[in-house]
């Protein structure tokens, strides 16, 4: 019972990481395209509770930024005017979940801006961005993930269960896919897309290509898997009693996967969320305005932006406790399912 | 950078402000002496006995100490030495400290100065130039230089088969310029036809040394010499410095040429410095760190964010900010006549872009404020024009520095047949007159953080007026290939700089049959009225030789491109040099080569610098 404990210990975590980014527009205060150009780079706002007449304030506070005279992204707070932090504010409009349009923020401020983590070299809010930022990024590791398993399985069982000159046509076909140069392919694919695309097109086509990347090795673990299913006495009794083709991959083959599928499943979401980030990096992914993580950190790759804004790193920061949380997941999944269960 | 560039021409100047150490002469001996020269060479290369009085150039400025070792860093590898073959900026940029030309434009002052040449006279009708050299120069390896040598220099860059890139400049009223010779030291120059250029068109031609060219030359074979693998002693130039040594891949060694023209007030032979190093550091963030760890003394051309990041670090670095410089950056429009053979989406396009109001209403729409503080953190001017403020006896002071204003380019846009509508979202839409919402893409160079940038500042402006553009950052030379070959894009945010403070360096850009006409490049006939009228004043003010008359014909192009907003210019970023606080003599300048300029007069204060290396 302790290794179910532990499995939903994992997935409630996850769940909660999740939800958090589902509910970007809920979360952050501002949209994550909003420029404020009085004030770029500026660090992360300092809440307060005393005053400069060290009056106690029971509402933390902050004090607005004003560009100090003369320089770039140096920041004084304006110490005469308190902007207390509200909660349950209006702001700008976004859809809760991506259906139910909505303006109710978790907190603001009036009339200054709350940046807690910070803005980028636009003035762009980063908490809201790497809240957002995080939706694309989960989504392409999702999605690409569902798109290798669901290749890998509808591969590997096919190889596995008929076997002959089909397992050597498709399992050619894995190491052919294992070595193609993948980021030369994407490029040129990149070069196909006519140059006004929908931001969704440049994403759709990641996950596609991130999906169909990875098909190879999850199809060889479940091949396996249905190779020695297969030959199995109770697998064999049904053949027997004449089960079709279909019923015996459905009925007794195909649940024996489940637990490889889920673990690469948990296994794949954080990689795919690396190579999102990574093609983002390189200016493949989703195009500005928007933000993904890759998006955010690629303002990383200027060396006055490493050296002289640390706020930057962040977006970094944000994705660590998802992946411990999906590598967390990934070996409770692989103790919940006994391996003597199939070997 | 990034931008095409093109050769630049120069305008004519009648003063010849000219800083003569000496002015004796001695004709006979000198002549006799070069005679003798160029029958022995050995006897060159032989201490100076019975030498010729040199006609030396005096600069005024600091004195300096001798010695010392400078170490610049350079983007990447020249592709050559070779003045004739050269094109790319760092050929040219060592280019320019180890050969000398004829005349020279003053970097500071942008006024032509004698520089080989002794005094050019012209003559009343503009059209023939007598030049007279200074006397008892030699080449940095020894040998002699003669009027010959200027002969056989202006045959090579003429020499259609040489496919030099001076050859166009030498080229007036479809004619080429003709040289003579009158004697050991004079020469005359023919123009066809009045070049309001003058005297600027030397700048840059550096004299080539026969002795080493000739031969190569009649076997065809010029561009094998001047390479980077050329041995040392088989290459020759005027400039202040000269081959020493080449590293492939990592740097390129030059040394105090001895033979060089020109003394410091004091009367030192220049230049100060015995070693000049170019070190090759591809990447400008690599070139920052290798300049923080000491491993070079100078940068030119460094980014604002970098300045800045430098300038917060440490104070033992002279920190140059010159000014903006000629480089301008705009955005515009596909203009091109594609009749017929343009997709229908981009044929409705056109008809939004051919509008003037439309591009007036961009360019209001435009926060140019925003793009010199956000991009260039302030270290850049606004632009109305393409005549940057660092260009200060071209830009005319009438084109209307228009502030930002939406409603100013709404009010354009209703004109114009637009409509501002509303989208489900609450977001505005703008429609054309047939209804269709306004969407079109940007194309910015992806290697160019900063222009990305303002493309990414001008998306969201244009966002307030309802349009909705896409920020396409793509690889160069793809970028270059639609603009200029294919011509299948929306709109784009280019740079160009002009190599010379004078309108002939932008003739290309002007021209409606210029290459570089980017939103309508190489038109058989002007496509538009304002078009040919640009054609026709660019035309004229070639052929006219007084200052005030260009200025007047240039101030007229200048304003109908403000008017008619083929480009929306954007901003002129300044020319920021960082360099060791113990460089004397560090005057950087807005014209290349920024900080090397007067490299001759540059010296190390504590005269350690690398000199231990």
């Amino acid at each position: 019972m302790t290794k179910r404990r532990k499995l939903v210990k994992w997935l409630v975590v996850l769940g909660a990481l999740h939800g958090v980014v589902a509910c970007a527009g809920f979360l952050s205060p501002y949209d994550p395209t909003e420029q404020d150009r009085e004030r770029p780079y500026a660090p992360p706002v300092r809440l307060h509770f005393r005053d400069t007449q060290r009056r106690f304030h029971i509402r933390p506070f902050l004090y607005p930024l004003r560009v100090r005279e003369g320089s770039f992204a140096q920041f004084d707070e304006d110490t005469a005017r308190v902007t207390p932090v509200r909660f349950f504010v209006d702001g700008s409009s976004y859809r809760l979940l991506g259906l139910v349009p909505c303006r109710l923020h978790l907190f603001g401020a009036f009339p200054a801006r709350i940046c807690l983590l910070g803005t980028d070299g636009y003035g762009r809010d980063q908490l809201s961005r790497i809240l957002y930022g995080g939706q694309v990024s989960l989504a392409a590791g999702l999605l690409g993930a569902g798109t290798t398993l669901l290749f890998g399985l509808g591969i590997g069982t096919a190889a596995g269960y008929y076997g002959g000159w089909r397992d050597d046509v498709l399992m050619r076909l894995a190491e052919l896919f294992m070595a193609l140069p993948w980021l030369y392919l994407l490029l040129g694919l990149r070069a196909f897309l006519p140059l006004s695309v929908r931001p969704t097109q440049p994403f759709l086509l990641i996950v596609i290509v991130i999906g169909l990347v990875g098909w190879a090795r999850p199809a060889r673990l479940i091949r396996s898997v249905v190779l020695s299913f297969k030959e199995r006495d109770f697998v064999r009794a049904a053949r027997g009693f004449g089960a079709s083709d279909g019923y015996i991959l459905i009925r007794h083959i195909l649940p024996e996967t489940s637990s490889v599928l889920l673990t690469q499943a948990a296994i794949l979401v954080p990689q795919y969320i690396l190579a999102e980030m990574a093609l983002s990096f390189l200016g493949l992914g989703v195009p500005e305005p928007l933000a993904s993580w890759g998006n955010l950190l690629a303002n990383l790759r200027q060396y006055s932006v490493l050296m002289s804004y640390w706020w930057m790193y962040l977006p970094a920061v944000a994705i660590v406790p998802f992946f411990i949380g999906y590598l967390g997941l990934a070996s409770a999944l692989q103790e919940w399912a006994d391996p003597s269960r199939w070997a | 950078m990034g931008g095409p560039l093109q050769v630049g021409l120069g305008k004519k100047e009648h003063q010849m402000p000219n800083h003569e150490a000496s002015s004796q002469r001695c004709w006979m001996l000198l002549s006799i002496f070069l005679a003798l020269a160029s029958m022995a060479p050995i006897m060159v290369a032989a201490p100076q006995w019975g030498a010729p009085k040199e006609d030396l150039l005096a600069l005024p400025g600091e004195a300096g100490r001798p010695g010392g070792r400078l170490v610049v860093s350079l983007r990447a590898e020249p592709k050559t030495l070779n003045p004739l073959l050269a094109t790319d900026a760092p050929s040219r940029e060592v280019i320019a400290v180890m050969q000398a030309d004829l005349v020279h434009i003053n970097r500071a002052t942008q006024l032509t100065e004698a520089a080989l040449a002794k005094s050019v006279k012209v003559s009343s009708d503009g059209l023939r130039y007598t030049v007279t050299l200074r006397q008892g120069l030699r080449f940095s390896d020894g040998q002699p230089l003669d009027a010959d040598d200027v002969l056989f220099t202006f045959r090579v860059y003429l020499d259609e088969s040489v496919h030099s890139p001076q050859r166009d400049l030498l080229i007036v009223g479809g004619k080429p310029i003709t040289v003579r010779k009158l004697d050991a030291q004079t020469l005359v120059f023919e123009f066809a036809e009045p070049y309001g250029v003058g005297d600027r068109v030397f700048d840059g031609l550096a004299i080539l040394p026969r002795h080493l060219l000739e031969k190569p030359y009649q076997e065809g074979k010029i561009e094998q010499v001047g390479t980077l693998s050329t041995p040392v002693n088989q290459w020759a130039g005027l400039g202040p410095f000269r081959l020493k040594e080449y590293v492939p891949g990592q740097r390129l060694i030059l040394e105090r040429n001895p033979y060089y023209w020109k003394t410091g007030a004091e009367g030192t032979r220049l230049p100060y410095l015995n070693e000049l190093v170019f070190l090759f550091v591809p990447s400008a963030d690599a070139q920052v760190l290798r300049f923080q760890s000491g491993d070079t003394d100078v940068i030119s051309g460094l980014g604002a964010e970098n300045f800045m990041a430098l300038s917060r670090q440490s104070k033992s670095y002279a920190l140059a900010d010159a000014g903006p410089g000629l480089e301008y950056n705009f955005l515009f429009f596909n203009l091109n006549d594609l009749s017929g053979k343009a997709t229908p989406e981009l044929e409705r396009k056109q008809r939004w872009f051919r509008e003037v109001r439309f591009r007036q209403a961009v360019s209001a729409a435009v926060d140019r404020e925003a793009i010199v503080r956000l991009v260039y953190q302030g270290r850049a001017a606004e632009l109305w024009g393409p005549v940057t403020p660092g260009n200060r006896r071209w830009v005319d002071a009438k084109v209307a520095h228009a502030p930002r204003s939406l409603d100013q380019a709404r009010q354009l846009l209703r004109e114009a047949g637009f409509k501002l509508t509303g989208d489900a979202n609450g977001d505005s839409v703008l429609l054309d007159a047939e209804g269709n919402p306004v969407e079109f893409s940007i194309l910015t160079s992806s290697s160019n953080a900063e222009r990305t940038k303002m493309s990414t500042l001008i998306q969201d402006d244009l966002k307030q007026l309802g349009m909705r553009v896409q920020v396409v950052p793509l690889e160069f030379r793809s970028l270059i290939d639609r603009v200029m070959q294919t011509k299948e894009y929306d709109a784009c945010v280019l740079g160009l700089v002009s190599f010379d403070a004078d309108p002939n360096s932008d003739m290309n850009v002007w021209l409606s049959s210029g290459g570089t006409h980017v939103w309508n490049p190489s038109q058989a006939h002007p496509g538009t009225p304002w078009e040919s009228e640009i054609d026709r004043l660019m035309q004229e003010q070639l052929a006219v030789t007084s200052y005030e008359q260009r200025k007047r014909l240039y101030d007229r192009v200048q304003e109908i491109l403000a008017e008619f907003q083929p480009m929306i210019f954007l901003a002129s970023p300044d020319i920021l040099v960082a360099a060791k606080n113990t460089i004397g003599n560090f005057h950087p300048s807005v014209l290349e080569s920024y900080a090397l300029w007067n490299v001759e007069q540059l010296y190390l204060r504590d005269g350690a610098g690398h000199s231990g290396r």
